[in-house]
């Protein structure tokens, strides 16, 4: 039996002002997919993963999400998809468990301290529950983002630059989440820069120029986009 | 309704973490009512006759600041979003946004009363008439000020477009306060005290229901 199509893009396009940042862009990932979209800066990964979450629209094309249009019925694609951005989507001056009651009480769940420290020392910041926001460096910032994430138990993981201003300890940390969330089911959408690290993860790759996906396949056969994956750039 | 109040602690929360901003804010409504006190001179008739006008014009001043700073906080790292994307309900965001903001402007205009008791010699005993009062100008600001401050927060210039966009269209509840807490500091001998307070009570519905169908447009892509 073919697995369940989990999310499908056909000849989306979307603009900032006059310029295209995707054109005609059409894939498919089956559910239960681990995938990695690359390219260059500005090559549209982000406006993509946007597109997908329902954070923006697409000007042209739709997008499906487990079968259910994104124009049509956003809160019903919102329900399965989480989104890990470039900003973290966290209160400043708010604390960590905080963060995360506020979301957890939206979303129907425990929002009580013992559950919320349980997501907490998931992502290795339990010991900074209490500690505001503001007081975090940009790695800590994103592990609780990364949290946030994981306390959607989404079917559909979103996640762009997981990676960035993560220390060696935290990128393993990554690593680890996403394989639980293909243990799990889940389908893993990611944008990186990490060729190697794609690689070795990921069972599909996407690849974008100027807005245009240029490939769609196995990571073994992906081009390598010019100037991505700066030696040195991938930690353990 | 459930994440109406999930989003009212959430906002009521923030304000906490931000009360030495509203310090400040009141400061600045103490401020001005200062000014506008030395503007009119020593005439103390004068004064009482106008300190109905400068306390709501000082609210009102002071209530882009607060409405504005609202929002950036939602702004920064676009939290706002990230509730959307949950996903959570825009109109419970929004009314749970409003009804702190409102909550804010009338605790922020029961302490400017004192300050016109003090500097226009304005005093009344109607305590709970002039509470409603507040209370309904209040809402009649926070409602159209939240929405306002949505639409603004992500442009450039958003501490001058708020004021700008938010006034014109404050005009009629500011009249109807106005003139319902002039009655309160004045006397009321003819009985408009409650016309005033209706007309102040529908707009405030008014603005509310139009928040609240509005906002998922303006904070949608």
């Amino acid at each position: 039996m073919r697995p369940m199509i989990a999310v499908a893009a056909a000849g989306v396009c979307r603009r900032y002002g006059r310029r295209w940042a995707l054109t005609d862009v059409s894939f498919e990932l089956p559910e239960g997919a681990l995938a990695m979209v690359t390219g260059r800066n500005g090559s549209g990964k982000t406006t993509l993963l946007r597109v997908l979450a329902t954070a923006i629209r697409a000007d042209r094309g739709t997008v499906s999400v487990l079968g259910h249009d994104a124009r049509r019925d956003p809160e019903t694609v919102r329900r399965n998809v989480a989104l890990l951005g470039h900003r973290t989507h966290l209160y400043e001056p708010l604390t960590a468990l905080e963060n995360l009651a506020i979301a957890a009480r939206f979303l129907r769940m425990d929002a009580r301290r013992p559950a919320l420290l349980v997501r907490l020392e998931q992502v290795g910041l339990a010991r900074r529950a209490d500690d505001a926001v503001q007081t975090f460096s940009a790695g800590m910032r994103q592990r609780l983002a990364l949290a946030r994430v994981l306390q959607q138990e989404p079917r559909i993981a979103l996640l762009d630059e997981p990676y960035g201003h993560l220390d060696a300890p935290g990128s393993l940390l990554v690593d680890g989440v996403l394989q639980a969330l293909k243990a799990r089911g889940a389908t893993v959408l990611m944008a990186t820069h990490l060729l190697q690290r794609g690689r070795a993860l990921c069972d599909r790759a996407l690849v974008l120029e100027e807005g245009r996906l240029v490939f769609a396949g196995a990571p073994a056969s992906m081009p390598e986009p010019e100037g991505a994956g700066a030696p040195g750039a991938e930690g353990p | 309704m459930r994440d109406v109040l999930v989003a009212l602690r959430k906002d009521l929360l923030l304000q906490w973490r931000g009360r030495a901003q509203v310090v400040a804010i009141f400061t600045f409504g103490a401020a001005t009512l200062l000014l506008f006190s030395l503007a009119i001179g020593p005439d103390s008739a004068s004064l009482r006759q106008h300190a109905a006008g400068f306390l709501w014009l000082g609210l009102l001043l002071a209530s882009t600041l607060s409405l504005a700073e609202g929002f950036e906080r939602e702004m920064e790292e676009q939290a706002l979003e990230g509730l959307l994307l949950l996903p959570a309900s825009a109109r419970a965001l929004y009314f749970g946004k409003a009804i702190a903001n409102c909550a804010q402007l009338a605790l922020l205009g029961a302490a400017l009363v004192p300050v016109t008791v003090v500097l226009y010699d304005a005093g009344t005993t109607r305590l709970l008439p002039l509470g409603g009062v507040i209370l309904l100008g209040t809402a009649g600001l926070s409602a159209p000020g939240t929405l306002y401050s949505a639409m603004t927060a992500q442009t450039r210039g958003r501490h001058t477009l708020l004021p700008l966009l938010l006034f014109p269209l404050v005009v009629p509840v500011l009249l109807a306060a106005v003139k319902a807490t002039s009655l309160l500091i004045l006397g009321d001998p003819m009985g408009q005290l409650r016309p005033w307070a209706s007309l102040l009570a529908a707009f405030a519905v008014l603005h509310w229901a139009l928040g609240g169908l509005l906002f998922a447009r303006v904070v949608e892509d």
